[in-house]
């Protein structure tokens, strides 16, 4: 658009605002968008927010650009609270994983009810696989669980965070083959990546786009994928399920609106991040990454809430930690 | 020899018109949004990144835009030290350490000697980086991965024994800002039971992010030494003498060689903790300074505009920027915030960073490698071409130049963390560090352990997790042995030193 | 000076207390949790606990703004041992002025935000209390605010706060952005 035009837009644009003041009836933002991303630069949930801000960039999407704003404090509690409180529900939408559904549970003082936040779109569900270094000698889920086994605690599980997504699923490894590997926190994938690959820690659940680069070295071996049916990039590599555990686990990715967004916003963000999701380049990355999961958005992603939610509270609840 | 050939194609490539036109508008935007507080290389990269796409598709080669958002970064290292010399305020984090001579110095009327050593010093890091870079990336990522959770604690308890001597001759006061520094950096949020902690007054809005290493900064830096500068200062304070010339600049280039000690220590040293990838520049050119007053004969005169003092942080800034592409593109595991970033941007364009991409990827790697020493030579020429309109700033009277420093330090906040808060936390601890400074309380030491602290705790607690709670693990290992016991060496000579004055009076 | 000396260590003494309190509080989904039970230097076989490193470097600052308060009984420090006042009338004067126009930017930031924050602190700064001419407060001042817009909302697509005034924005928006 020329300068020229721009400015006739603006001008029409003021005149309209002053005779009509903010009332919308098909929405269209009028100010930039903030593109809140629940967790620190240059993690998983950073490189794809900002995958999505360059799709939405480059494809001309959007008519006011988003705004990426990295809110990763507290387990992404920093980032509930400030959706929560946003001054302006059609302009702030967020990019969540799912601290999205143990953060509310483990920080009850937070006072956030996630199913008040818009559902505007899930788009794409991440895996998780279990990896060894090649030096270990573990070359499948069975000599994994002997050896683990034969350990105890002295086998080490690196992963992201407490009481998140890697701890939930070592919680569960643990308690179904009754394990004692022992699980230390990291503040990243990527860190937990690179101990893994210089033999500090024992294993790692790592998403498959965190252990990418050491898989196709030969450095890490994946042994067994926490997914209902095996990966397309890893057609070897069995399921949880084949060993017969019905155990799946997978991280959500998906935008979220803040809470009080109207409906007219609220469908546009839909269609917005649908177009997104059909891009080539999202298509391609997804397919690239391992990521699983169709578009899903409106009632049926809340029903998908409900549903992690209440898995997630279990979980927490068994492993004692929430009571 | 087969490097150099590889080293010689990816110059060329890098000095193509278009490449060599990216490298020049990026440490061009680098040096702008480095000398701006608050925002540092990790802004200018995040913001820039989704128009690399652009340059993709136009230049059609995926070396382009990475070699973009690398002269950037460059830029930007170099445009840390401008406000840290010329206003005071840390331009980026990394360029803290560059106050505590830098600005001395200013205000002795010498800022272009500064600025010249910092560019100087800064060009001086990237090249040697660059070569060790060149010559040995994939062994050196090889003891990057050497590096686990207790010789990463190691290595800062050894960052701190060389900043032992950082503080005034006030023993308890030098602890108390330590220990007030490292307490800070722990509230917020506790990585390993996952459980919010010190959240102090019990406010989520204030506290759940934490306390940013910049907001202690900042506040420190930009408000309280401000204000303090305004009251010791009162209205008769000159800054600095009216006639830059290029004359001078050109006397203080033929000056660098007295700040050879502080180039070489910093380079080297800045080198090896940026390819660490939990520690990264920052650390690095903290380390730098400190080991370079610790070695130097004239101790006394660090703080107070030493030419070393200024050329060891920046040599070890620029050194460490190189070095942490290192792990970024050799492992995949970005060394600071900005090669996050560049590492997102790599997997966005398609590339998989990892310990492939050397031999897959030599199309990219090359020219960018070739790149890294044109960017900064270009960066060490604009720069100094630039030192006269820097001193401008200078020449404005000081009842402008305050307000406009307090706006910065305002802004600067807000746009590191878009987060009211933390700007009032900013002023907050502002004012308190200049009724502080009144009263002798040294304040870098509080800004230093802000730095190190969060990456200490978090280490120390994940050793003694893997240890069953055993010490020793810091002294068994054999990496983290030598480097703890060096630590506790440095860390008790000043005691030895004390006992034996003592010893000395009585007798 | 002496006075001040003395208060500060034992401000400083009680912030103290007051974080080796807070270090010591509980995870907040269990309420069962006995305060002070992370503090230990191995809880549970796993190393320290949460409040470890928090309460007992707090503790080393309790101890240390004891030895200030020794210092100052002795009068070994340099500020102990001076006459002069902590804050001499220009002094006074002087933070009151800078302090409290500081505090009052960021007060109007809340309110009408950087863009009309900006302009009002940099004219009362460089006017009143700068003594500069009124043209040159309000050029520098509405120069500055436009350069931030610039650098900030445009290049940077670092959105500052516009609190009030964020309609006159939108026009704006539709034409940078």
């Amino acid at each position: 658009m020329s300068f020229a035009r721009k400015l006739t837009f603006g001008i029409v644009a003021l005149l309209t605002s002053l005779a009509i003041g903010t009332a919308h009836a098909d929405f269209e933002p009028t100010k930039p968008i903030d593109f809140v991303i629940m967790a620190g630069k240059g993690g998983g949930a950073d490189k794809m927010a900002r995958l999505m801000q360059s799709i939405v960039e480059k494809e001309g999407l959007a008519s006011r650009p988003l705004v990426p704003v990295n809110k990763s404090g507290g387990s992404g509690a920093e980032a509930l609270v400030a959706l929560n409180s946003a001054t302006d529900p059609d302009h702030t939408i967020m990019v969540t994983l799912n601290s999205f559904f143990t953060t509310p549970l483990r920080q009850p003082g937070l006072g956030i009810d996630i199913m008040t936040f818009a559902p505007i779109g899930r788009m794409a569900e991440d895996t998780f696989v279990l990896w060894v270094h090649k030096n270990e000698g573990v070359n499948s889920f069975e000599e994994f669980l002997a050896e683990a086994k034969a350990r105890g605690s002295g086998w080490v599980m690196g992963g992201t965070g407490s009481a998140q997504e890697d701890q939930i699923i070592t919680d569960f490894l643990n308690d179904t083959f009754d394990l004692e590997i022992k699980y230390i926190p990291y503040k990243g994938g990527g860190a937990v990546a690179k101990d893994l690959a210089g033999e500090q820690i024992d294993s790692s659940v790592n998403n498959p786009s965190e252990a990418l680069g050491f898989y196709e070295s030969g450095d890490v071996i994946p042994l067994v994928a926490f997914t209902s049916e095996r990966l397309p990039m890893f057609p070897d590599v069995p399921t949880l399920a084949e060993a017969g555990e019905d155990f799946a686990y997978y991280m959500q990715r998906a935008v979220v609106g803040a809470p009080g967004m109207t409906d007219e916003a609220l469908a546009y963000y839909t269609n917005l991040f649908a177009e997104v999701y059909n891009s080539e380049e999202w298509q391609k990355y997804k397919s690239d990454k391992s990521l699983l999961g169709e578009y899903t958005s409106g009632d049926d992603l809340a029903d998908y809430w409900q549903t992690q939610r209440d898995r997630h509270e279990t979980i927490l609840k068994a492993s004692g930690a929430i009571n | 020899m087969e490097v150099v050939v590889l080293l010689l194609d990816g110059v060329w490539a890098a000095l193509q018109p278009t490449n060599l036109g990216l490298a020049f508008l990026g440490v061009v935007i680098g040096l702008f949004v480095g000398a701006m507080p608050g925002l540092g290389s990790v802004n200018g990269v995040a913001i820039l990144l989704p128009f690399t796409f652009v340059i993709q598709e136009i230049t059609g080669t995926i070396s382009s835009p990475m070699i973009f958002l690398a002269a950037i970064y460059y830029g930007a290292m170099y445009g840390g030290a401008i406000s840290s010399i010329t206003l005071g305020i840390p331009g980026a984090s990394t360029a803290v350490a560059t106050t505590f001579d830098g600005r001395p110095m200013a205000l002795g009327g010498h800022a272009e000697k500064a600025l010249v050593i910092a560019a100087i010093a800064s060009f001086a890091g990237g090249t040697i980086s660059n070569i060790i870079f060149t010559g040995a990336a994939p062994l050196l990522a090889s003891v990057a991965l050497k590096f686990g959770n207790p010789e990463i604690f190691a290595l800062m308890l050894l960052a701190f024994a060389t900043f032992i001597g950082l503080g005034g001759d006030d023993v308890p006061k030098t602890i108390i800002s330590i220990c007030f520094g490292l307490v800070m950096s722990a509230v917020g949020f506790d990585i390993i039971s996952g459980a919010p902690r010190l959240l102090l007054f019990d406010s989520t809005e204030w506290f759940s992010r934490g306390i940013q290493f910049l907001v202690l900064a900042i506040g420190v830096y930009g408000i309280g030494e401000m204000l303090w500068t305004i009251n010791s200062t009162r209205d008769s304070f000159k800054m600095t003498e009216a006639n830059i010339t290029l004359a001078r600049v050109w006397q203080a280039l033929k000056s660098f060689p007295e700040a050879w000690r502080g180039t070489s220590i910093g380079s080297f040293l800045g080198f090896f903790v940026g390819i660490l990838p939990a520690a990264g520049a920052t650390p690095g050119s903290l380390m730098a300074y400190g080991v370079t007053k610790m070695v130097s004969k004239n101790q006394e005169e660090f703080g107070k505009g030493r030419p070393d003092g200024v050329a060891a942080p920046e040599a070890a800034n620029n050194s460490a920027s190189t070095g942490a592409m290192l792990p970024m593109m050799t492992l995949g595991i970005p060394g600071s915030p900005t090669t996050a970033v560049l590492l997102a941007g790599m997997v966005i364009w398609g590339l998989q960073p990892g310990p492939l991409l050397f031999s897959e990827q030599p199309e990219f790697v090359w020219p960018l490698i070739g790149s890294f020493y044109i960017s900064n030579v270009i960066a060490v020429v604009v720069n100094l071409a630039c030192i006269p309109l820097f001193l401008k700033v200078l020449r404005m009277p000081f009842s402008i130049l305050a307000p406009l420093i307090f706006v910065l330090s305002v802004v600067g906040t807000y746009a590191a963390y878009q987060n009211i808060y933390d700007v009032w936390l900013m002023l907050i601890f502002g004012i308190g560090a200049f009724l502080l400074r009144i009263l002798d309380y040294p304040l870098a030491p509080a800004v230093l352990a802000i730095v190190l602290g969060p990456i200490a705790e978090p280490k120390l607690r994940q050793s003694l997790l893997l240890s069953d709670g055993s010490w020793m693990i810091f002294l068994e290992r054999p990496i983290s042995g030598p480097i703890t016991i060096a630590a506790i060496i440095l860390l008790l000579l000043p005691l030895y030193g004390f006992i034996r004055k003592r010893v000395k009076a009585r007798s | 000076m002496r006075i001040a000396e003395l208060v500060t260590a034992i401000a400083i003494a009680f912030f103290s207390l007051y974080l080796m309190w807070e270090s010591g509080e509980g995870p907040s989904w269990d309420p069962t949790a006995v305060r002070f039970a992370n503090i230990g230097i191995n809880v549970n076989n796993e190393g320290p606990g949460s409040g470890f490193w928090p309460f007992w470097l707090s503790l080393a600052m309790l101890i240390c703004s004891a030895m200030v308060g020794i210092n100052w009984f002795r009068r070994k420090s340099v500020p102990s041992q001076s006459t002069e006042r902590f804050l001499d009338t220009y002094g006074i004067k002087m933070f009151a002025l800078v302090g409290g126009g500081l505090v009052a930017f960021l007060f109007l930031v809340g309110l009408i935000g950087f863009y009309g924050a900006i302009p009002i602190f940099l004219f009362y700064y460089i006017y009143f209390l700068g003594k500069h001419p009124w043209w040159l407060a309000s050029i520098i001042g509405v120069g500055v605010a436009v350069f931030c817009f610039f650098f900030f909302d445009v290049a940077m697509r670092i959105v500052l706060p516009k609190g009030a005034l964020e309609p006159l924005f939108i026009p704006l928006y539709e034409i940078f952005l």
